[in-house]
């Protein structure tokens, strides 16, 4: 018995020493870059991993620069992804519900013609959708809150990997005792996919964070920086001023920063979402 | 199972519905409503006819002009000075725009197609009327019709947003960018272009680019098959380690992987471009504690290119990997766990619960997602394109590098110096073709088709 528990210890320390080995390879770059927003720099080039010179200047710059307008991007990426997260998370749990759960006459040849359509390269619609989003004077904030609500319809496939977990007993016990399907989705179908849910939510929500193409094409034309989301703020301060790129990297970096932290603490709370055993639970119960 | 492949008989032809049903009947041929508000269907009635007059509204103003124009994209091709005899000076014309005429043509045959849907259903519905008032039977009240949207018929309440914005946003770019392939719309004919059937397609595979598009191809599918392998065992493993009993704090261990992903790509692989720059930090690191005398060029634009493809294949894992152990997380936690408890009692040890139990549940639920996953690095752009944009050079490549996939070159072809608009689409095409290819072999050794 003693050699048992001793085996269970030494398994136990080994997986410790596994993850926490893994935990600082992966954020080792990331406490560089939070190391690097705080460097004085005038070259425009970080090369050292703990800086040299510690210096508030680059977030004081990025927050009163009048050439980038940060703040304008942020409120802007926040509204276009507070509503696509809505719209998105929508459109995906219904779509993914209804292929899951529901049976009818063309949900096969919905699943093939979806199946299809995913494999053509996302972006290769991209001049496509400039155009359609042109012909309605629509190059701006709310255009490219509809592309990203567009493609929400065929990003199913995690969403309805779960609902294929839950059993079907739940639905036809509900049905027998007279719930509509309706009904069933609301109250039954619903509650279950709280994980998936915010799974999607999650996704949907990080999207115009990190777009930088989409919103380049689309929001570029109006040659006016205070619309721009953030994604493409920044790396547009990267990339145009390409003269000045070198003066304004550390600068960069701090508006990374800055986004970055508010998603990251989002992730933190909505982690407790993934709770355990939950079909396990409600199949007994 | 028992699958029914003899069509059952139609209780009534559509001749018979012709000549036998009254007057309400006849006139729904040509007109759809008619018969639904004659019994009483008023909601099913007003929408068929509504849909129906804007449709022919549409079609008479500007529809069936977008159509015609669809057969040659315009007839000015290019900029030309015309003498006009009525008024007696030079007009300068300006040529049409083909990649609008392009784009209205095709949307325009989107809108018929779906009208002709519409009849089609129409046709099938006004039958079943007919059956049921011939027979006897009873026919649904307007009420009725519309309780049945919120049961028997919830699919299509709950797939009709999703649909238009399927077609909107995926399906008619996706077709105008097919269309495109045929065409020579390129930097030489910008505005003005024509069809000119599978020339673009030679030009790729025979032609200028095929010297480029086969070295990429096949970097393309090791890239893939690579970065999708990895990416998704060892998410796996993690989630399981995270997971495991006796680690206490699960949440804070995951939460430091996801902080990876929590940061936009543009910002975690523009900054590892520099982290890893030739020096970068890491070098700097490397050779400060004697691991290496001279700097490694990792991705720069002369480094060598196995280098610079396994440090690719690398850092994807660095971000590819906590969102596949948060997806593997969340299906770890909804298995059943009745198996596991079986097969411990019975005396099976942890590998042999992972490997015969955990893994097949894991890879049974995330097979369609793996799938959509090979696809997805397939169309890998951020991480190629943010991180060594394409680097390191090849000089015998036309517009692209030794780390560039199909679809980075696809994105210079079109946005970079050769604005080769047709070939991008070729490209397109030819990307989609192998993801099918690939899928299909893939569909046909998982279960999860059969079963969804």
């Amino acid at each position: 018995m003693k050699s048992y528990h001793a085996q269970r210890r030494l398994s136990l320390v080994f997986r410790y020493c596994l993850l926490a080995l893994l935990a600082i390879l992966w954020i080792i770059p990331i406490v560089w870059i939070i190391l690097a927003s705080f460097s004085y720099n005038d070259t425009g080039f970080v090369s050292t991993f703990w800086p040299k010179q510690f210096t508030l200047q680059n977030y004081i710059g990025i927050f009163t620069s009048d050439q980038f307008p940060f703040l304008y991007w942020i409120r802007n990426t926040l509204l276009v992804s507070l509503v696509t997260m809505v719209l998105s998370t929508f459109v995906t749990i219904c779509v993914a519900y209804t292929l899951s759960r529901l049976r009818f006459a063309f949900r096969k040849k919905f699943l093939q013609i979806a199946l299809v359509l995913g494999m053509f390269p996302g972006f290769m619609s991209m001049i496509a959708l400039y155009y359609i989003l042109k012909n309605f004077n629509m190059l701006n904030l709310g255009g490219l809150t509809l592309v990203y609500v567009g493609g929400a319809g065929l990003g199913f496939y995690i969403a309805k990997g779960f609902f294929d977990t839950i059993p079907v007993a739940i639905d036809e016990a509900a049905v027998m005792d007279g719930a509509t399907k309706w009904q069933v989705f609301i109250h039954i179908g619903l509650p279950m996919s709280r994980p998936i849910i915010v799974y999607t939510a999650l996704t949907a929500f990080i999207g115009p964070w990190i777009d930088f193409i989409f919103s380049g094409i689309i929001l570029s034309s109006s040659g006016n920086a205070k619309t721009y989301t953030i994604a493409y703020g920044l790396y547009n301060m990267l990339h145009s001023t390409k003269g000045a790129s070198t003066t304004y990297f550390t600068e960069f970096i701090a508006g990374c920063v800055v986004i970055a932290i508010p998603i990251t603490i989002l992730f933190i709370i909505m982690q407790k979402f993934y709770v355990s055993g939950i079909t396990a639970g409600a199949d007994k119960g | 199972m028992f699958k029914k492949h003899n069509k059952v008989q139609p209780p009534a032809t559509y001749r018979e519905v012709w000549s036998k049903g009254d007057v309400s009947f006849k006139l729904s041929f040509l007109l759809m409503g008619f018969v639904q508000l004659r019994h009483k269907q008023w909601a099913k009635g007003i929408a068929l006819l509504g849909i129906q007059i804007a449709f022919w509204v549409w079609f008479i103003f500007s529809g069936a002009s977008a159509l015609s124009m669809l057969s040659n994209l315009g007839e000015i091709k290019s900029k030309k000075v015309v003498f006009d005899q009525t008024q007696g000076v030079y007009l300068t014309k300006l040529p049409d725009n083909s990649v609008l005429i392009l784009l209205f043509g095709v949307l325009a045959v989107i809108l018929l197609l779906a009208m002709l849907g519409l009849y089609i259903a129409h046709l099938r519905s006004m039958r079943t009327l007919y059956v049921q008032l011939r027979d006897g039977e009873h026919v649904p009240t307007n009420h009725e019709n519309l309780h049945a949207l919120i049961d028997e018929r919830l699919h299509s309440t709950l797939l009709a947003v999703p649909i238009v914005l399927i077609v909107a946003f995926t399906i008619l770019p996706t077709v105008y960018m097919i269309s495109m392939a045929f065409t020579n719309y390129d930097g030489k004919h910008p505005i003005g272009f024509s069809w000119t059937g599978f020339k673009a397609f030679g030009n790729v595979l025979t032609g200028d680019l095929a010297g480029t598009f086969f070295p990429v191809l096949g970097w393309t599918l090791v890239w893939a098959v690579c970065a999708t392998a990895t990416t998704f065992f060892f998410g796996v493993l993690l989630a399981m380690l995270i997971e495991s009993k006796g680690i206490t704090h699960k949440g804070f261990w995951r939460t430091i992987f996801v902080i990876v992903y929590a940061v936009p790509q543009f910002v975690s692989l523009l900054m590892m471009a520099q982290f890893l720059d030739l020096q970068g930090p890491l070098n700097n690191i490397l050779m400060s504690i004697h691991l290496i005398s001279s700097p490694i060029n990792f991705i720069g634009a002369s480094a060598s290119p196995l280098v610079a493809r396994i440090t690719v294949i690398v850092v994807n894992m660095w971000i590819g990997i906590p969102v596949s152990m948060l997806i593997s997380t969340a299906i770890i936690q909804n298995l059943p766990q009745d198996q596991i408890e079986a097969a411990r009692i019975d005396g099976a040890n942890a590998w042999q619960v992972f490997r015969s139990i955990t893994f097949p549940q894991i890879l049974f639920v995330m097979a369609p997602s793996l799938i959509q996953q090979f696809i997805g690095n397939i169309n890998n752009f951020n991480v190629i394109y943010l991180l060594t944009a394409g680097y390191p050079m090849n000089n015998n490549y036309n517009g692209a590098g030794d780390t560039d996939l199909l679809v980075t070159w696809l994105y210079n072809l079109v946005f970079g110096q050769t604005q080769r608009y047709n070939a991008s689409a070729v490209l397109g095409i030819l990307i989609f073709i192998l993801s099918a290819v690939f899928s299909l072999i893939a569909y046909r050794r998982t279960n999860a088709f059969k079963e969804g």
